[in-house]
C-alpha cells in the first residue's frame, strides 16, 4: 500500500471566535483528481490557504510527501511539492509570459550575480535550459507563441492558463486549482477539462480543485468533498454526492437565502 | 562654453543622486517603505572609506571594496533588525522607525568620529581640458562609474533570476512566495544592492566634496529622495532619470541664478511634481492589491 502524497488530518483554523474550518481530513494519492465544492463562505479557499501554509492551522496536521509542513515558510512548502492558482488571477503582470514561468521553475539557477552581469558561459547555459523548459511548458497550453508578451496584456482565458503553467513550473506533486473555470464559456470549460486531464497524466500529479461549475466538477473529479460552514458534510464519487440529500439541502438552503 | 561646463557638473552630481535614488526606489518598490536611513548609509560609507585610507593606510581599491561590503551588510542588518519585525504593521510605524534608525546612525557617528568634519583626499587627481574649461578627473570618473553601475543594474534586474524575482516580489509578494520565491532573501538582496550603490556614491561624492561629517547624508539623501519621486518612486529608470534631472537643475541654478537658490529649486521641483504628477515621470499608480 503506497502512502498518500497529501495526508491531512483533523485540520482546523479559527479566526477570532469563528471556526472557519474544523476536522478536515483528506488523503490524496498520486494522479487523483479531487473536487472541493460548497456554498460561498464554506471554507474552500481557506483549505487551500492552509495547505500552502499561508494560514497557520489552529489544529491538525498536514503531511506532504511524507513531510510535516508545520513551521515551514511558504516558499519552502511550495518547493516541497504543492502549488496553486488563484481565484482572482495573480500573475506578475509586468513580466513577460515566459518570465512568469521561469521565475517559478524549481531548483533555481546556480549561476552567481557576477557571472550573470558579465554574461559568463554558465549564465548562458542555465538560462538556455530554463528557457527551453519554460517554452515546453507553455507549449502544453498552446502559449509558446505568446512567450514575450507582457502577462498583463493576455486575454482572460490565457491568463488563467498561464497561472496553471506557472504553478506547474514549481514542479509540484499536488496542484491546487482555485476556480479554474471562473468566467469561462462552455467551450473554454470543455477545453480546460481536457487540459486538466492532460497535465495530470503528463506530470503525474494529484489535483485538487475548487469549482462552482458543476459540469466541470462532475465531469472530471474522481472524488468530491462537500464543505459547508467549515465542515465536510459529504464526500464520495460524483454520483454519490449528486444524490446525497445533505448536499442538496446545503445548496437549496443557500438558494432560499439568496 | 559655460553651459556645457554646467551641464557636465550637473551630470556629475546628478549621477551621485541617481545612485542614491536607486536605493530609495528599489526598496520602495519591494517593501513600500521610504527608507529614510538610506542617506545615513552614504555617511557611514564616507567614514568607512576615509577610515580605511587615512587610518589603516589601505590602498584605494581594497578600501572601496571594504566600504561596499560594510554598507551592504549595514543595509541588510537594518532591514533584518528594524524593519522586518514591522513588515505586517502599519506603514507609518515603519516610516517612523526608518527616521529613528537615521537619527541613531547620525548620533553614533557623532559619538565615534566627533562632529568635526574629516578631510578626504581625492582618489582621482588631474583634470581634462575641454576648450577653455577644465573638467576634473573626479567628475569624469563619477559619470563613468555611474553609467557602468546603472547598466549593470539594468542587466541584473531584467535578465537574471534574482532580478526577475525582485520584480515579481515588488508586484505581488504573496503570490511570489507561493511560487517558491524566498521573499526574505529577495528583500535582503535589494537592501544589499541599494546600500552598495550608496557606498559607491559616497566614495564618488567624497572625491569631489572632500568634507565628511555625521550629517552629510541628510541633505544628499533628501535630494536623492526628491530625484526618486521625480522619476517615479519604485521605478529604476525613473531613479536614474530623476537623479540626472535634479543634478542638472541644481547645477544650472548655481551657474545662472544663484548658488543659494539651488536647494530651493530642488525642493520646488518636489512640490511641483507632487502637485502635477504625483506618480513621477515613469511611475504608475499603485497596483491594486487583493
Amino acid at each position: 500500500m503506497m502512502s498518500p502524497i497529501l495526508d491531512v488530518s483533523h485540520l482546523g483554523i479559527d479566526f477570532g471566535g469563528l471556526q472557519a474550518l474544523d476536522d478536515f481530513n483528506i488523503q490524496v494519492d498520486a494522479k487523483e483528481i479531487v473536487g472541493l465544492i460548497g456554498p460561498n463562505g464554506a471554507g474552500k479557499t481557506t483549505v487551500f490557504n492552509l495547505l500552502t501554509n499561508v494560514y497557520k492551522p489552529s489544529r491538525g496536521s498536514i503531511s506532504l510527501t511524507g513531510q510535516d509542513t508545520r513551521g515551514k515558510s511558504i516558499h519552502a512548502v511550495t518547493q516541497s511539492g504543492i502549488a496553486r492558482t488563484f481565484q482572482n488571477i495573480r500573475l506578475f503582470r509586468d513580466l513577460s509570459v515566459i518570465d512568469n514561468v521561469k521565475i517559478a521553475l524549481h531548483n533555481g539557477m546556480k549561476y552567481t550575480m557576477a557571472e550573470a552581469i558579465l554574461r559568463l558561459p554558465r549564465y548562458w547555459k542555465q538560462e538556455k535550459e530554463s528557457t527551453a523548459t519554460a517554452l515546453k511548458l507553455l507549449d502544453v497550453f498552446n502559449m509558446a507563441h505568446l512567450a514575450n508578451e507582457p502577462a498583463g496584456s493576455l486575454p482572460y482565458g490565457s491568463q488563467r492558463r498561464l497561472e496553471i503553467a506557472r504553478a506547474l513550473a514549481t514542479n509540484p506533486r499536488v496542484l491546487l486549482l482555485d476556480e479554474p473555470a471562473a468566467g469561462m464559456n462552455p467551450s473554454e470549460t470543455q477545453e480546460l477539462m481536457d487540459t486538466i486531464h492532460h497535465i495530470r497524466d503528463m506530470f503525474d500529479i494529484a489535483i485538487i480543485l475548487i469549482e462552482h461549475d458543476m459540469s466541470l466538477v462532475m465531469g472530471i473529479c474522481e472524488r468530491i468533498l462537500v464543505l459547508n460552514y467549515g465542515l465536510i458534510i459529504a464526500q464520495g464519487t460524483p454520483e454519490e454526492v449528486r444524490n446525497n440529500p445533505v448536499v442538496i439541502e446545503a445548496y437549496l438552503g443557500q438558494q432560499r437565502g439568496e | 562654453m559655460t553651459l556645457i561646463y554646467q551641464l557636465i557638473n550637473g551630470l556629475q552630481i546628478g549621477s551621485i543622486y541617481a545612485l542614491v535614488a536607486l536605493g530609495y526606489s528599489m526598496v520602495y518598490g519591494i517593501v513600500r517603505l521610504i527608507n529614510f536611513a538610506h542617506g545615513e548609509i552614504i555617511m557611514v560609507g564616507a567614514y568607512c572609506v576615509w577610515f580605511c585610507m587615512s587610518r589603516l593606510a589601505l590602498p584605494a581599491l581594497p578600501a572601496v571594496a571594504i566600504t561596499v561590503i560594510v554598507c551592504a551588510v549595514l543595509g541588510v542588518s537594518i532591514e533584518r533588525i528594524a524593519y522586518k519585525p514591522l513588515r505586517k504593521s502599519a506603514r507609518i510605524s515603519l516610516l517612523i522607525t526608518a527616521i529613528g534608525v537615521s537619527f541613531l546612525l547620525q548620533n553614533l557617528a557623532q559619538l565615534i568620529f566627533t562632529a568635526n568634519p574629516r578631510m578626504f583626499t581625492n582618489l582621482f587627481t588631474g583634470s581634462i581640458a575641454i576648450g577653455t574649461q577644465e573638467i576634473s578627473a573626479a567628475t569624469v570618473a563619477t559619470i563613468g562609474v555611474s553609467v557602468v553601475l546603472m547598466i549593470a543594474l539594468s542587466v541584473l534586474v531584467n535578465k537574471t533570476r534574482i532580478g526577475k524575482a525582485m520584480r515579481a516580489v515588488s508586484e505581488d509578494a504573496d503570490a511570489a512566495q507561493l511560487m517558491g520565491i524566498n521573499v526574505n532573501s529577495v528583500i535582503s538582496f535589494t537592501f544589499a544592492i541599494g546600500s552598495a550603490l550608496a557606498a559607491i556614491a559616497a566614495v564618488l561624492y567624497c572625491c569631489s566634496y572632500s568634507q565628511i561629517s555625521p550629517t552629510m547624508g541628510s541633505m544628499l539623501g533628501l535630494k536623492a529622495f526628491v530625484a526618486a519621486v521625480l522619476g517615479g518612486i519604485g521605478s529604476i529608470p525613473g531613479a536614474m532619470t530623476g537623479g540626472l534631472c535634479i543634478g542638472i537643475a541644481e547645477s544650472l541654478t548655481k551657474g545662472y541664478i544663484s548658488s543659494q537658490l539651488s536647494d530651493a529649486v530642488v525642493f520646488g521641483i518636489l512640490i511641483v511634481v507632487l502637485l502635477i504628477k504625483p506618480t513621477g515621470i515613469f511611475g504608475r499608480g499603485d497596483h491594486q492589491k487583493v
